[in-house]
Parts: C-alpha cells; structure tokens; sequence
C-alpha cells in the first residue's frame, strides 16, 4: 500500500514533467506555423526536419558540445572534489566560493565576461570557445554532486583497504570511486542537461558556423519557432526512451540468464543501500 | 547526412562567406542557388535581436562578411564606426528598390546600407473582440479592454506608442515629454494583460487577447492564420522600420558580401523572399510580382499617405538610460 | 588521496575562465564611461540602492526563495521514494527526471503557456470536467510554477543519491532500538541527507535567483526581476557598468549569507558525522 501509493507521487510529479513535452509533441504534427491554432495534422515538418541544414548541424554541434563538455566536466570536476574534500580551512572555503560563482553569476554576466576574456586572448570565436565556456560552467554542478557523496564516505575505508594490503591505486580505485559513482553520474547528468539547454552563454562564446539548437531556436523567435524544432525534439525524445527500453530488456533478459549476477544480488537489498553506480549508466547512455 | 556536413565544412577550395541573419529570415534555398551560381560557400548564422547581434560583432571576436541590423542598430553602428561603406555601384541591383526607401534619415546617402525587408508598428486586433474602429492609440488606453491588451516587452516601442499618443517623437530626449509618457504607461498597466516579446502573436492567434502594440511583419504572420485578426497604422503616427544589409569592418570577403547584396535584390529573388518570410519588400520589382492580395493588403503595404506622419527611430546614446530607468519605474510600478 | 592537490588542475581552469572574467566584471562595476573617458567610480553601487531597484531585489530574492522551498518539499519524497525499493529500475526513473530538461527550454516555456492560458489545455481540461477555470499565467504563481518546473531535477538527484548510498544498517538500528519512523527520519536519515540537500538548495536558488526568460514568459512581463535587470544593462541599455555592479551585490550578498551558515554547518557536521 504504501509503495503504491510512493510510486502514484512519482507518477503525478512525471505528469508534472512531462506535460509540456506532450504539448510540444502534439504541436509537431500541427499543420500550422503557430501555436495558436489547430491547422490538421501533417507530418511535414518531420520530412522538412532532414532537408534543413542548419538545423541538422545545429543538432550535430549540440551534441557533440554536450558529450564532451560534460566529459571533460565530470573529470576535472571529480578530482577536484576529491582535492577540495580533502583541503581545510580558508582554502577550502575560498575555493567553494569561486567554485559558486558561476552558478551564481547571470548567464549573461558569465557569458560576456568570458567572450571578452577570449577575445582578449586572441583565441578564435569558434568550437574550442563554445566547448570552453561549457566545461566551465557545467564544473561547479559537478562538484556540487559528487562532494555530498564524499563527506558520507566513510572515512575509514580507503584505509582499510590499504591494511587489507591494496595499493593506493586499487584503494582508489575499488573503493572510493564505486562509493561516490552515483555522484559522479549525477554531476554528468546535470552537466550534459545543462549543456542542451544553454542559450546565453553558447551564443556569445561561439564563432561562425558553429551553431547549437538553442542558438537555432531562440533566433527564430521573432518570425515564430518553426515547428521543425518540435519534430526534432519529438524525435530525440522518442529516441532517448527507446534507447531506455532496449538497455532495459537487455538488462532483464541477462538477469534471468543469472549472467548480471551483480544486477540480481542487488534485488534482495531492501531500502537505502541499493545503488545503481555499476550499472552500465556511465559508460553507455551518457 | 551530418557528416558529410561536418566534410563540406572543413573544405577550404572555395572562397567563403560568412552571413549573420535574423533566425529563419530567408527561403534557404536562396543560399544554395547563390552557392552555385556565384560558387562561393555560404557560411550562414543566426541571431534573436539586434542588441545580442551587436555585442558579438563589437567584441571583434567574429568574423562575419554581411549583417541584417536593424535601422536603429545601423546607426549606432555606422555612429561607432563598425561599418564598411559600401559601393552601389557594384550592386546593380539596387535600381529596383524603391525610391522612397533609399536615402532615409539613417543612412541618407546608403553609404552603408541597403534595405532588406521593412514594416511599420501598429495595433493587431481581433475583430470578434473589438467593436470600436482602430485607429487611434488611445484604444490601448481604454478600460473597456482591461485585460485584453499586449503590450511589448521592449523598452523603445512600448514607450514610443506612449510618446506618439500624446502627440510627441518617438524620438524625443525631452525629459518632461519621458516623464509624461512613463505616467501614460503606469496609468495603462492594470488594464495590460501582459508585456511580451515573441510569443504575443501566437496568443493573438489563439484569440487570448483583443489587441496587441505589433510590428506589421508579426501582423502579417498572425493574420494568416486567423481570418478574424485585422491590424491597423493609428492616425497619430507610427514607427517605420527597416532591416538592412550592411558589411561589418574588417569583412574579409567584402567582394562576396555585395554579391549576396546583389542577388538578394535580383528580383525573382527578392520574390521568393518576399514570399517565404510574409514581410514587406522595398524591393519595387519584386513587389509587382507578389500575388494581388498581398500586393494590396494595407497592414503589409499601406499607403504612402499613411505614412506621412511615421519616424524611424534613431540611436539615443545617453538618453537611452533615461529610457530605461522610466522602464522599470512602469514595470516596478 | 590524502592530498589536496588533486585541485591543482581545477585551480589553474579557474584562475582562467572564473577568476579573470570575473576580474573584468568588477572593473566594469567600479568605472563609468562617458564621452570624456573612463573614471573610477562608485556611481554604479550607489545607483542600486536606490528604492525602485530595491524594490526588484526583494521581489526576486523571495520569489527564488519561494521556488526553493517548494523544490525541496517536492522534491525530497521523490528522492527517498526512489532510494526506496518501490521502483527497481532506479537509474531508468533517475533518467526520467533530465530527459524532459533535454527539449528546448523555449519550447519548453512555451508550451506551458499553451497550458495555462485562458483556453488553454488546463482550463480545458477542467471545464470538460466541470470545475472551476484557473488564470495564473501572468501571476507570480505562474512564475513560480516555472522555476519549480526547471530546476527540480536539480534539487532531486543530488538528494537521491548522497540518500542511496545512506547504510541501511544504521537505518535498522534506529529501528530496532525503538524509534518510530519519525523519529528515524528526522534523527537519522534527513541529517544524514544535509550534504545532498544543501547541494540541492545552492543548484535551484542562485539559477532561480537571475533566469529572466521565465519571469519574462510566464510573468507577461509584468514585474522585472534582477536577471531581467541585469540582462537588460548589458544587452539593451548598454550600460555594462551598472550591469556589472548588480551581479557583483549580488554574489557579495549571497556568498556572505552562505558563509554565515558553513559556519553554523561545519561545526555540527564535524561533531556529528566524524
């Protein structure tokens, strides 16, 4: 009863969240440019969707921005969560500080500043910037996932390791980095989302012929979205959670084969100790 | 498909340009034609205002051979010295554009500009909602429309149809005319349903509101798809615009970039354009070509009668701040 | 492991691309720039504290706050139902929360304004159904239904997972010497779950605090908030001085009321957890 009654919260929440992707979905088959009417139903955005250049590179750029932003992010980022997690005092708390500002900081303050810091530079307005800006402000979100992570492990760990007689490599290795994995995965998750999603700060640190979806979208606000965008991100909506179902099944069908022994074991775990660190989330999906 | 893109893009044989556009504001096929004909590669970006556009070209960090500012932009460009000048010569095509769009207060002997598409700022109403006759700002001010006027989320406009209904510039730097136009606006906020920007169109076309402060090129947009919405130039005066094509300093294909000046204005071009985006072209010959209808709509194409009292804004410089300031007074009102 | 120079890396980045820009940032925010040059000047700080600008600082501080309180209300359960055993596919409902964040945030925007317009999908819905129509697009709850809408995941997935990896050992224990599921909740999990939930309140505040398109889209407008401000300094007055300045009382502002809580934070944390 009780875990119905959980599972309907997270339901009603998913309705929450996915009501307006519903909405978006729907207008992708409106045979109208606005919003405001119902002109029939087409698939003619769909097919126009594939013949339009810039919005294919634009897909192909967000992509490739967002992959290796968060990458890239989520190293830089975890090491330096270790290194801070294991600092003290003032330099601890100066590095927080810093660590804040960007998410802290009006995009647009963040974005100017850093176009002019390039511009000074003499660096290209072009991919290497756009990727720059990106890693640096999806860092501090990385950081702010794992470090939670690392003032609950226990402290004592990584030195029971060593006893048991593994190297400093292995202790870190086998044993910190499985602890604070689901983290790690959070601060990419948020790092990749946010990458998608940004507009200000990819608009002023990009160059010519580098574009991303966002940028592609907001320009066209003025003369009304073209509803091509709500094809495409029909389209990768359908296919993220096709994606999900398949790893899924598999997933299922290894488990019963008694192969994902890992998977199984884990069943019988009752409340807070599951985890999903392990699964194949990091190497795979992300 | 998106690699072959990503090949295209790294060959470097053909001489490149590189165009910075308002999103979605040519037919792209356009883009390819010219790519063939003139065998030049077509590098093409967009932007979502003209203030974002300008940022990124004063930095210096981009490259861009053409831009389409707006008239206001252009002058505050041209005032910075950020342009090249341009030669009418090379642009053959120029012959076709109007006369009275040629020469105008912002750029008096298009030395550095060409116009591209231009529309005046009106009121979009919908005629099921709107018993009175529009022609007037003062329908803006009336309470019988409480909450069903939009207004725009934008500083210059907003304030200028303040100005225009007490019979003042648009551009004016009088404080006191400011002054007075801040307390039009203030007085006028409870009966706004909302300040937008883009997205006030799309709700005119759903029927949420009865009538809306518009640039006619969104008008043109709304009115196609609903029959019942109707857009009308008031008596007192109204902003003309333009967006034009100008080359930044510092272009390095500034030979590429009057060729796309040129055949953006070849007037089965310029057509197709006209055609694709629904604004208005200055370009003469093109114009005779649009299909009657749209040929003779007077919210694309009013008459010239009509537009004797319209201004085109100007840069302010200083006084801009004075703009912004009553601005937020209105909106912390 | 031991060693804190694991940050050096992370130090040079942000000496880069955080600390000179935000050089920058405070030169702009102490000169003023006239025809006649550049002078230094504390005009643009004085300039804020003026009543009208006040006005809109009060205004979004307690709508951010508002947004962040309800994030948290809403968004803790969703993190321990999930660290529960009511779902086995974790990582899968883990992944529902970022995909709808992964559309475009316009599109996004827009498509609740197509919900919650007069006629929209909402009042349409409940009108078929014969209650009573709801307007709040245009009304700070608008806004705030945007803010909660955006930076939830935000606020769920760092909670989840400092509570998924939480010892249930300990959790029993509590239960076995005789404290009531309440109990054991407020003494031991929550406490346990600080370091998440602060993670959590720092990644939907300060965004909530300075996004202007969403007060824009969903507020009509009608209120301007710090990030329309700002945004509106930079972009269409051009005024990058007093721009600069507000973001800077702002970052003053936030990191001195953050260090005021570490302080509080930090000694219990030592004594509790270690």
């Amino acid at each position: 009863m009780v875990k119905f009654l959980q599972r309907c919260y997270v339901y009603l929440i998913f309705v929450f969240l996915y009501m307006p992707i519903a909405v978006l979905m729907v207008y992708s088959f409106n045979d109208s440019r606005s919003r405001g009417t119902w002109g029939g139903f087409t698939l003619r955005w769909y097919v126009e969707l594939f013949q339009d250049r810039t919005i294919m590179t634009s897909l192909y750029y967000t992509l490739l921005i967002g992959v290796s932003a968060s990458l890239i992010a989520t190293i830089i980022g975890t090491v330096a969560a270790l290194g801070i997690h294991n600092s003290r005092g003032w330099k601890k708390k100066l590095v927080m500080n810093v660590t804040y500002i960007p998410v802290l900081n009006p995009d647009i303050v963040t974005a100017i500043s850093l176009m002019i810091l390039f511009v000074f530079a003499r660096v290209r307005l072009g991919f290497v910037t756009l990727l720059l800006a990106h890693i640096t402000f999806n860092i501090p979100y990385v950081i702010l996932s794992v470090l939670p992570k690392l003032r609950q492990l226990n402290k004592h760990l990584y030195e029971a390791a060593l006893d048991l007689g593994a190297t400093p490599g292995q202790a870190f290795w086998k044993v910190i980095i499985p602890e604070i994995m689901p983290g790690i995965v959070t601060g990419m998750l948020l790092a990749f989302t946010l990458s998608i999603d940004d507009f200000v700060v990819s608009f002023f640190t990009t160059g010519s012929g580098v574009s991303t979806l966002s940028i592609t979208a907001y320009s066209m606000a003025r003369r009304g979205i073209n509803p091509k965008i709500n094809a495409l991100s029909t389209i990768m909506f359908v296919f993220v959670l096709v994606l999900l179902v398949i790893v899924n099944i598999r997933q299922e069908r290894e488990h019963k084969k008694g192969r994902g022994g890992k998977n199984g074991s884990k069943r019988q775990d009752r409340g807070y100790s599951s985890e999903f660190g392990d699964s194949q989330f990091g190497s795979e999906w992300v | 498909m998106i690699l072959s893109l990503v090949l295209s893009g790294c060959k470097q044989d053909k001489p490149t340009l590189h165009v910075y556009n308002w999103g979605d504001y040519i037919d792209e096929s356009i883009l390819e034609e010219f790519e063939k004909e003139m065998g030049i590669k077509v590098v093409y970006d967009t932007f979502a205002t003209n203030e974002d556009m300008y940022v990124k070209i004063k930095s210096g960090g981009s490259s861009y051979d053409i831009i389409f500012p707006s008239d206001y932009m252009l002058t505050r460009m041209r005032e910075e010295d950020m342009l090249e000048k341009i030669d009418l010569d090379k642009i053959p095509n120029h012959k076709y554009l109007e006369s009275r769009f040629m020469g105008t207060e912002f750029d008096p002997n298009n030395e550095y500009s060409l116009p591209y598409m231009w529309g005046t700022m009106g009121i979009l109403y919908n005629t099921t909602m709107v018993d009175d006759k529009v022609d007037s700002w003062d329908i803006l001010w009336d309470p019988k429309y409480a909450k069903e006027i939009l207004m725009l989320d934008s500083q210059r406009d907003s304030i200028g149809a303040a100005l225009l209904k007490l019979g003042y510039s648009l551009n004016t730097l009088d404080p006191q005319e400011l002054t007075e136009a801040g307390n039009l606006l203030k007085q006028q906020k409870p009966l706004v349903l909302a300040y937008v920007v883009d997205e006030g169109k799309d709700k005119m076309v759903a029927g949420e509101a009865a009538l809306a402060l518009t640039w006619s090129g969104e008008a043109a947009y709304a009115r196609e798809e609903n029959e019942d919405l109707a857009y009308a130039i008031p008596k007192e005066g109204t902003n003309i615009w333009f967006d034009v094509m100008a080359i930044p300093k510092g272009a390095k294909n500034k030979d590429g970039a009057l060729k796309f000046m040129d055949f953006l204005h070849r007037p089965d071009i310029s057509l197709r354009n006209a055609e694709y985006t629904g604004y208005a072209t200055p370009n003469s010959a093109a114009k005779v070509m649009l299909p009657e209808e749209v040929r003779n709509d007077l919210g694309s194409y009013p008459e010239e009668e009509d537009l004797v009292n319209a201004e085109v804004f100007v840069n302010l410089g200083r006084t801009l701040k004075e703009y912004d300031r009553i601005w937020t007074e209105v909106k912390a009102h | 492991m031991r060693k804190s120079s694991a940050m050096v890396p992370y130090l040079i980045w942000m000496a880069l691309f955080i600390v000179i820009p935000l050089l920058l940032v405070v030169y702009y925010a102490f000169t003023v720039t006239t025809p006649e040059g550049t002078t230094w000047s504390f005009e643009n700080f004085t300039r804020f504290f003026e009543p009208i600008y006040l006005r809109v600082l009060w205004r979004s501080l307690a709508l951010a706050l508002i947004s962040t309180l309800i994030c948290l209300l809403l968004g803790y359960p969703v993190a321990m139902i999930m660290a529960g055993n009511a779902f086995s596919r974790k990582n899968v409902i883990m992944l529902l929360f970022v995909v709808p964040m992964w559309m475009n945030f316009l599109l996004r925007t827009y498509a609740w304004l197509a919900i919650l317009e007069r006629n929209g999908f909402l009042n349409v819905l409940l009108s078929s159904l014969s209650l009573p129509r709801l307007n709040i697009l245009y009304t700070n709850a608008a806004v705030i239904l945007g803010m909660v809408y955006n930076f939830l995941p935000f606020m769920v997935l760092p909670i989840y997972s400092v509570l998924s990896k939480i010892d249930k050992g300990v959790v029993e224990a509590a239960g076995d010497l005789g404290a009531n599921s309440v109990k054991v909740f407020t003494r031991v999990i929550f406490p346990l779950s600080l370091p998440g939930v602060v993670s959590g309140i720092t990644m939907v505040f300060m965004p909530a605090l300075t996004t202007f398109v969403i007060s824009r889209l969903l507020g009509g407008g009608q209120f301007t908030l710090i990030g329309n401000l700002i945004e509106q300094q930079f972009l269409v007055v051009g005024d990058w001085g007093f721009g600069s300045a507000i973001s800077m009382v702002m970052i003053i502002l936030i990191l001195l009321s953050m260090a005021i809580m570490s302080f509080f934070e930090d000694e219990d944390k030592e004594a509790t957890l270690w």
